[in-house]
């Protein structure tokens, strides 16, 4: 596989774009792996590489029932960001963070990250409190956070509705600058090339429709391309966590299905250079302008559970209420694609990485609205679990005991109910 | 958008309704032990299918129905009141 470099560009510039190869090999699944990874999305890919990398381990698989890209990967609004509060979440997104900002010289892959600003608007006096609290602890827990006042948001960003009598006017933001965006089909791609150079096979259009269990391990699993039998199996389905686990006849999870919509619209002149987040009285609302020109946004999930990779129109409707409220110079942009994915929304809003009541099954689960973010970390730490058979300290709060001991990490405070944790 | 029909308001946009969650949870007693709490309370089965839900009419008549819907079509196949006597008493009086 040729590596990218400024000479290659420069080369394959001479010689009519003939000297790249393929991104990554398309193996035929062998029927015996030491690790085999089930699902192709971002996590799973990025914990084959560090497993290879980091621990450097041979005979590993990534089976994925679609395509790479296909899926939550390609569905999201590729906002990166750790402006989380609690422990276990704080120094584990931070983390994250850090590995995005060297993700392209890791990759040899250009994941055009751009750290553009994250900004959270406030619209209350006790919006600034809650704010302020976070930002402290942001502070002090290594990471960087400002709050910014509405003068200054109103020379960074002019267009915004600034109106006095708007139903939400804006009184300032909490703003954390290392955060971004990038570009998500790039480190999907970034990660599966990376992968396959260091031997994964990555086995596309392989569904697993059958795990077999004996004496309280996984003996083998049934895929759509034959039976494979494997040391070690780490599941990063989220979306679908729950039907795998009652393949593996476990039981029930913490975790509901739900998906959750994103929207771009036609290409624009450059308008807005940061990512801005709107959050109030029900509303939920975060956009920002990709380096086409599209306008990517989001807003909250369907708020019923599916399995359905399908928006329904009424969020079309709640998202564009909240861009014309925030951006009232957005009224003839026209929406150009809306799409959805499928995500597990657990019963506190955070994640779970941890073993399971097999001895040789792993568990990466409930990613909420935070998985494109999380992804490199979860990868690391998902790799670390599964080479080192015990969690890392960093994760190790995020297990599927924590609702029985009552150490719930629930951010936004809303209690076992998963469709509230948007 | 998905359409319910209100056994009492008939045919409505689901904007009307506020979705509920599970239909099909069985809580236990209020003394039974703390893991049959907690699995009731934590525990989803989150049906691939066709699943029993509640949702409420929150813009029309207030009342909570109980729908079944497949979670992977969003085909909605019956809605009726989740007071199983008040479903009695609608039916009667059809």
């Amino acid at each position: 596989m040729t590596r990218f470099s400024a000479w290659e560009v420069i080369k394959n510039g001479f010689t009519n774009q003939s000297g790249w190869s393929r991104q990554w090999r398309d193996p035929q699944p062998k029927s015996n792996y030491d690790i085999v990874v089930i699902g192709g999305g971002l996590h799973g890919l990025a914990t084959a590489y560090y497993l290879a990398k980091n621990f450097n381990l041979k005979n590993i698989a990534v089976v994925e029932k679609g395509w790479i890209g296909g899926g939550n990967a390609g569905r999201n609004t590729t906002i990166v960001r750790s402006n989380y509060m609690l422990k276990g979440n704080r120094e584990f997104y931070e983390d994250s963070l850090k590995m995005w900002e060297n993700l392209s010289h890791e990759l040899n892959y250009n994941v055009m990250f751009s750290q553009r600003s994250h900004i959270t608007l406030y619209h209350t006096p006790g919006a600034l409190d809650s704010a302020a609290r976070r930002y402290n602890i942001m502070l002090q827990t290594g990471s960087d956070a400002e709050i910014w006042s509405r003068a200054k948001l109103k020379k960074e960003i002019p267009h915004l509705n600034y109106a006095n009598d708007a139903r939400f006017p804006i009184h300032g933001a909490l703003v954390q600058k290392r955060a971004g965006t990038a570009r998500h089909d790039a480190v999907a791609w970034g990660y599966a090339r990376a992968a396959d150079k260091l031997g994964v096979d990555i086995i596309q259009k392989c569904e697993v429709t059958a795990i077999n269990r004996k004496a309280g391990k996984i003996a083998s699993i049934g895929t759509s391309r034959g039976k494979i039998t494997a040391r070690k199996i780490a599941l990063a389905v989220a979306g679908n966590t729950s039907r795998l686990w009652q393949l593996a006849d476990l039981g029930n999870l913490p975790i509901e299905s739900h998906k959750l919509q994103a929207f771009v619209t036609e290409p624009l002149k450059p308008l807005l250079d940061h990512v801005i987040v709107f959050g109030v009285g029900g509303a939920h609302f975060y956009i920002s302008q990709s380096d086409k020109g599209g306008l990517v946004f989001g807003g909250d999930i369907d708020w019923y559970k599916s399995y359905a990779q399908k928006g329904n129109l009424h969020i079309v409707q709640d998202v564009s209420e909240s861009a014309l409220s925030l951006l009232p110079c957005l009224g003839r942009v026209k929406l150009l694609r809306h799409w959805s994915g499928v995500v597990d929304m657990s019963m506190d809003g955070s994640f779970f990485m941890c073993k399971t009541p097999l001895d040789n099954l792993y568990l990466n689960a409930g990613w909420n609205y935070g998985g494109f973010k999380a992804s490199p970390a979860s990868g690391w730490y998902f790799a670390d679990l599964i080479a080192n058979d015990r969690p890392n300290d960093i994760i190790k709060d995020h297990n599927l005991e924590r609702f029985k001991t009552g150490h719930h990490i629930d951010e936004s405070g809303a209690g076992p109910d998963p469709k509230l944790h948007g | 958008m998905l359409q319910i029909k209100c056994p009492f308001c008939g045919k409505r946009d689901q904007t009307e309704f506020s979705y509920g969650g599970d239909g099909q949870i069985t809580y236990p007693a209020l003394n039974a032990d703390e893991d049959s709490w907690h699995d009731a309370v934590f525990l989803r089965q989150n049906i691939y299918g066709r699943q029993i839900e509640t949702w409420q009419h929150s813009h029309g008549c207030r009342s909570w129905l109980l729908v079944e819907r497949d979670t992977v079509t969003h085909e909605i196949f019956s809605v009726e009141l989740a007071h199983g006597d008040w479903q009695k008493q609608v039916e009667k009086n059809k």
